[in-house]
């Protein structure tokens, strides 16, 4: 009878372990936290941190319309928190246990009350620009001492794209990303949600897709610090990141991020709690630890993204919170543009022009 | 009773695993979508009749309005025929080399077609775009021979996905073509031969056609997975890399649009009926010709 006890008793060990050990699952976007954060977050409230990642709004969203992910906090971007909120995907923040929501920064919760009106369902984690990451070098090479490595000349102007060809260069593959900034540099509306003035950037961006080498929307940082592309149209810290790890490994490459000059679209990452995330009270507790003053400051320290923290800013590394590529200063900021989420008619236009920009058919 | 129970249990297998699936992917294609959890309507929360009324074949017949579908369609059949072709061809030789190795060696060699499925498909993979990007390793071997003065472009090229699809799909093609050659007696060769044939006229009139069943196993083998492929064709391949399994991934995930993703993995399965049901009837032949 000896495997019976032994069954019961592993029967036993199960369940306690399973009554003791409480989980929090976050969704977060790759290369996006400094993860000693996550350690710390365990050894201080004792609960499990299972912390998966991300490169794509789209995969997050589908996730969440399809229900169940099991996650207890994910970071979705502006338009899709607002579009997600619509489909009922989150639920009400309870701002009774989130203490340290004092420390946000009036300014950025009321810039994401355009998707979240009252900042009900969600807070902002950080944000930034998306702009032109560039291997200065490189680029210098192929287009001379006057390349034009703050304008969107650089990347819509298929002569100098053509030159680049051959040094590489990425794009996100995120049509919300590249279409705004195809119509700023068209003096289009980035915002506009009309199909034909949307279909007026299709030339010119046919035009120069076959320059890029791809599509992606989380290999440039590598590719940018080997050396590997000299231009990607990114996510303004990703390609800080890879300027600090060409830095670090010192093989050569210089890297620098420009916000273009003819605007650039600013977005916002903002953690809510989905509506059947299995540990909310949990989740809760991430939240106010992740709002904690110097946690957050250790995020945008290590990831050099700015955040919606105000109270973090004392603690800031004066790389970033001076950097006006990441801080930007009051006249950038108003070259700043927002967007909407599109509606699913626009939405069809723009995956169907998009997937014709990057093939070809 | 025995012998029904017997037969129950396929059929409980194909009815849980393959048609019920289908069956509820089938319901999707025939939906709205819409902007809830889950994305479309109408669902069975709607009650029977709702749903029967609510469904039609319009995500269909969109299908046919633009050309992305059927040219996605017919560049993945091309990609999926090219790469099974070339794995046939890099696969044969080794096959046949391994059946005619001495026998103590075969066990050995079957477990080297046969390792690499101990990593992940998808660390494999990954492994090639270090071998392939032009800082990667094959150009810097190619520069440092003096072959080419600037790296290859690869990564991110068709070519690419053909590397990745043969060299992933490769073990299939091998083991049914070994295990046919594996069976066939070598004193055909040797009867060919005093006959009067030459060596290559011998392979070409015996060991072919021997080994025919399993040149065709192989075939479907690579040819029905390489035909859905997304993983290699989004990690090794390009912008110009139209495959059906990156359309269906976009308008699953860019677009929302969980209906139409459905109709064309409807039409993907239909269109695979066809290889599907050639290569069973094959088998089965095979099966009724060694009785």
């Amino acid at each position: 009878m000896t495997y019976r006890i032994l069954g019961g008793t592993i029967a036993a060990a199960l369940l306690a372990s399973t009554a003791i050990a409480e989980e929090v699952r976050v969704y977060n976007w790759s290369d996006y936290i400094d993860e000693s954060l996550l350690e710390k977050f365990e050894s201080e409230t004792g609960i499990d941190l299972i912390y998966d990642v991300f490169d794509s709004n789209e995969v997050l969203e589908t996730k969440m319309l399809a229900g169940g992910s099991g996650y207890d906090v994910v970071v979705p971007s502006g338009t899709f928190l607002q579009r997600q909120i619509s489909a009922g995907a989150f639920q009400k923040l309870d701002k009774s246990k989130l203490t340290n929501l004092d420390n946000m920064w009036d300014v950025i919760n009321d810039r994401v009350s355009k998707y979240d009106p009252n900042n009900e369902y969600a807070i902002n984690y950080m944000w930034g620009t998306t702009g032109l990451g560039v291997n200065v070098g490189k680029v210098r090479e192929a287009l001379g001492d006057d390349a034009p490595i703050g304008s969107l000349d650089l990347i819509f102007d298929p002569a100098n794209m053509e030159k680049l060809a051959s040094c590489g260069v990425h794009f996100l593959d995120a049509p919300v990303e590249i279409i705004p900034a195809a119509l700023a540099y068209i003096g289009e509306d980035p915002d506009s949600q009309d199909p034909e003035v949307i279909a007026k950037v299709e030339p010119l961006l046919t035009a120069v897709a076959p320059y890029v080498q791809k599509f992606h929307s989380s290999e440039y940082i590598n590719a940018l610090a080997n050396g590997d592309i000299c231009v990607a149209f990114g996510w303004s810290g990703d390609i800080l990141q890879a300027r600090d790890r060409a830095a670090e490994a010192d093989n050569g490459v210089e890297i620098e991020y420009n916000a273009p000059s003819e605007g650039a679209l600013m977005w916002f990452d903002n953690m809510a709690i989905p509506v059947d995330a299995p540990n909310p009270e949990g989740a809760h507790k991430f939240l106010n630890f992740i709002m904690d003053a110097q946690n957050m400051a250790a995020a945008s320290n290590y990831v050099y993204y700015a955040n919606g923290n105000e109270a973090s800013q004392e603690f800031l590394e004066e790389d970033v919170i001076g950097d006006p590529a990441i801080y930007p200063n009051a006249d950038t900021l108003e070259n700043l543009y927002t967007t909407s989420p599109y509606g699913p008619k626009v939405q069809r236009v723009v995956t169907r022009m998009w997937t014709k920009i990057k093939s070809g058919t | 009773m025995r012998r029904v129970a017997l037969i129950a249990v396929p059929y409980a297998w194909l009815l849980t695993l393959f048609l019920i699936p289908f069956l509820i992917v089938f319901k999707i294609s025939l939906s709205d979508m819409a902007l809830a959890i889950p994305p479309y309507t109408p669902t069975l929360n709607d009650g029977l009749a709702a749903l029967i009324a609510g469904l039609d074949f319009e995500n269909f017949v969109f299908l046919t309005t633009d050309d992305l579908y059927y040219k996605a369609y017919l560049s993945s059949l091309q990609i999926a025929l090219f790469s099974t072709l070339m794995t046939l061809l890099v696969g044969y030789p080794i096959a046949y080399g391994m059946a005619r190795a001495p026998q103590e060696w075969r066990a050995t060699l079957m477990m080297l077609v046969i390792l690499p499925f101990w990593t992940s498909f998808l660390i494999r993979v990954y492994a090639w775009v270090g071998i392939l990007s032009n800082e990667g390793v094959l150009n810097q071997f190619l520069l440092w021979l003096g072959l080419v003065s600037e790296p290859l472009t690869i990564l991110n090229t068709t070519t690419a996905v053909y590397i990745g699809i043969v060299y992933t799909y490769l073990p299939f093609m091998i083991l049914p073509i070994y295990a046919a050659l594996d069976r066939m007696d070598d004193s055909l060769i040797e009867a060919a031969e005093d006959l009067g044939c030459s060596r290559l006229t011998a392979f070409w009139l015996v060991t072919i056609p021997l080994s025919r069943n399993g040149i065709i196993a192989g075939c479907f083998l690579v040819f029905i997975p390489a035909l859905g492929e997304f993983v290699i064709p989004s990690l090794l391949g390009g912008s110009g890399t139209l495959m059906i399994g990156k359309v269906l991934f976009e308008e699953f995930f860019n677009n929302r649009d969980w209906p139409v993703a459905s109709a064309v993995a409807v039409i993907l399965l239909l269109i695979l009926i066809v290889p599907i049901v050639l290569f069973q009837r094959n088998q089965q032949r095979q099966a009724e010709a060694e009785q």
